[in-house]
């Protein structure tokens, strides 16, 4: 019987049809190993400094060429690639913890702690959060710790409208009702109904957020407000080579960009993708 | 005595009960009829603390309720338990069958060792205790939801509508069920329904009153 059908599941999003995500999960997947295994199995100085191959063009030797004090740009590539990501990760979950936080208190007490919240949401919205993410750092000595304060601060408030309005749906719903009348307090209503049911928005707030994050590490490391200018990220590798730039030296700048629209963008396919999936009515309205 | 006494209630600018009275008595079935609209519901909620109205008194055995849902302490809260219309919405639906069972033994720290032996009255095998609600019909989720309503033995029961979706032997037996337990432990129910031939055949045995909303 339902043989005889061909179900949606066999006909939609085909192999063939969608390439990108294959594409994009395995760059993702390949780019994760080069991070992984990279410092661990080459056993290279990434900063090792040889005036007399500075600048040189991309070649076999230096697939990515080499910088203005002759560094081998793939390797601080990789390097680079290690610090972005995992300060993307470790500020993407601050700002999404945070969010998630202020969300839950804002939904479940409501009444004047909940205007409380929003008001702060709303002033921290209408400070541009690079400006305002800027003060923060400066407030510190570059480093890792000041860049993930920065995007954390200035990026929870997305996620808390998130959840917020999620708890406001779900409180009205009378399962709540029920639980209230079975002598549930507050914080078990919380604990067993909300985040159960905010945990696939959570997490997808997260996923999101770490490209955002990444970019803003290498706009504050660009800036030089970010990371100290000896440590190998993207955003300072990319300072550094605009330097050169005009003397022609193209490629000091140009991987390390790559390197950040790469991954983020393989993020974003793979975010849409799961997002068409878990939701079967885009994914019908997709098809037609 | 459960008793309301002037309850109004508007949402916005909406008024939907305006100085309503309503008393429900230990050890007998009193009913609550009225069109669809008329504000049944919504005198359930306030019945059930679990929505403040905008004027008027309630009173659960004399005390009366200042505070409300959460605020409202957990003693006199679960002293009257609530019965929904739609099993399915009165659920989480991430939730099994036991777990929604057993949730009011878990939120008041007691053992839930009743919980079985009360699904087992309702007719909820084992087998449908681990299955979630997407899983059973409305009438099995309804079993489990009265077994959740009688679960820490309110005071007054006041059930919404809780047959109006459900086949005839199913609305037979949850009725027996609920008027085993008025008998054995002397509770008040409120039967709310606009079914006539349902109020009576459920409010006579124990001559309980009818009361009707316009």
């Amino acid at each position: 019987m339902a043989a005889t059908f061909p179900t949606a599941r066999r006909t939609a999003p085909g192999r063939s049809r969608r390439p990108s995500r294959w594409i994009a999960a395995g760059l993702l997947v390949a780019l994760a190993l080069a991070v992984l295994l990279v410092p661990a199995v080459v056993q290279l100085d990434q900063q090792l400094v040889d005036l007399r191959a500075a600048n040189q063009a991309p070649s076999l030797a230096h697939p990515f060429g080499t910088d203005e004090v002759g560094r081998d740009v793939l390797l601080r590539v990789v390097y680079g690639l290690r610090v972005s990501l995992l300060i993307g990760l470790v500020a993407a979950l601050v700002s999404v913890t945070v969010g998630t936080v202020a969300g839950l208190a804002a939904g479940t007490l409501g009444g004047t702690a909940d205007r409380v919240i929003m008001r702060v949401v709303d002033g921290f919205n209408s400070v541009p959060h690079l400006l305002f993410g800027i003060f923060i750092v400066a407030l510190f000595s570059p480093s890792a710790t000041a860049v993930v304060v920065s995007v954390g601060l200035t990026h929870w408030t997305t996620a808390a409208r998130i959840v917020r309005s999620e708890v406001l749906t779900l409180r009205a719903r009378p399962f709540v009702d029920a639980a209230v009348s079975g002598g549930s307090g507050r914080l078990r209503i919380v604990r067993r109904h909300f985040l159960p049911h905010l945990l696939p928005h959570i997490a997808l707030a997260s996923v999101l957020m770490v490209p955002h994050a990444i970019w803003h590490e290498t706009a504050l490391s660009f800036l030089g407000l970010g990371l100290p200018p000896h440590l190998a990220s993207l955003g300072n590798m990319i300072n550094d080579g605009a330097r050169s730039l005009l003397a022609g030296n193209w490629w000091a700048s140009l991987f390390p960009g790559l390197f950040i629209l790469v991954p983020t963008l393989a993020i974003s396919v793979l975010v849409q993708y799961w997002r068409d999936r878990a939701n079967p009515r885009w994914r019908s309205e997709l098809q037609l | 005595m459960l008793r309301a006494d002037g309850i109004t209630v508007a949402y916005g600018r909406q008024r939907v009960l305006r100085g309503a009275d309503l008393a429900v008595a230990p050890g007998v079935v009193t009913g609550l009829a009225g069109p669809s609209g008329c504000g049944k519901s919504t005198l359930a909620r306030v019945l059930a603390l679990l929505l403040r109205p905008d004027a008027g008194r309630l009173t659960v055995d004399g005390a009366e309720v200042h505070r409300w849902r959460h605020r409202a302490s957990r003693d006199l809260r679960t002293r009257v338990a609530l019965i929904f219309q739609q099993p399915r919405l009165a659920v989480d639906p991430r939730l099994t069958l036991r777990e929604i069972a057993a949730e009011p033994f878990h939120a008041t720290g007691r053992p839930p060792d009743p919980a079985a032996e009360l699904a087992d009255d309702l007719g909820l095998t084992s087998e449908l205790m681990v299955r979630r609600p997407h899983e059973v019909s409305d009438g099995q989720l309804q079993r489990a939801c009265v077994a959740r309503a009688l679960a820490l033995r309110p005071r007054y029961v006041i059930c919404d509508e809780m047959t109006t979706m459900l086949d005839a032997s199913t609305q037979a037996h949850l009725i027996a069920r609920l008027e085993a337990y008025r008998r054995e432990t002397g509770a008040g129910i409120l039967a709310i329904t606009h079914d006539e031939e349902l109020l009576t055949r459920w409010t006579e045995p124990s001559g309980g009153p009818t009361v009707r909303m316009s």
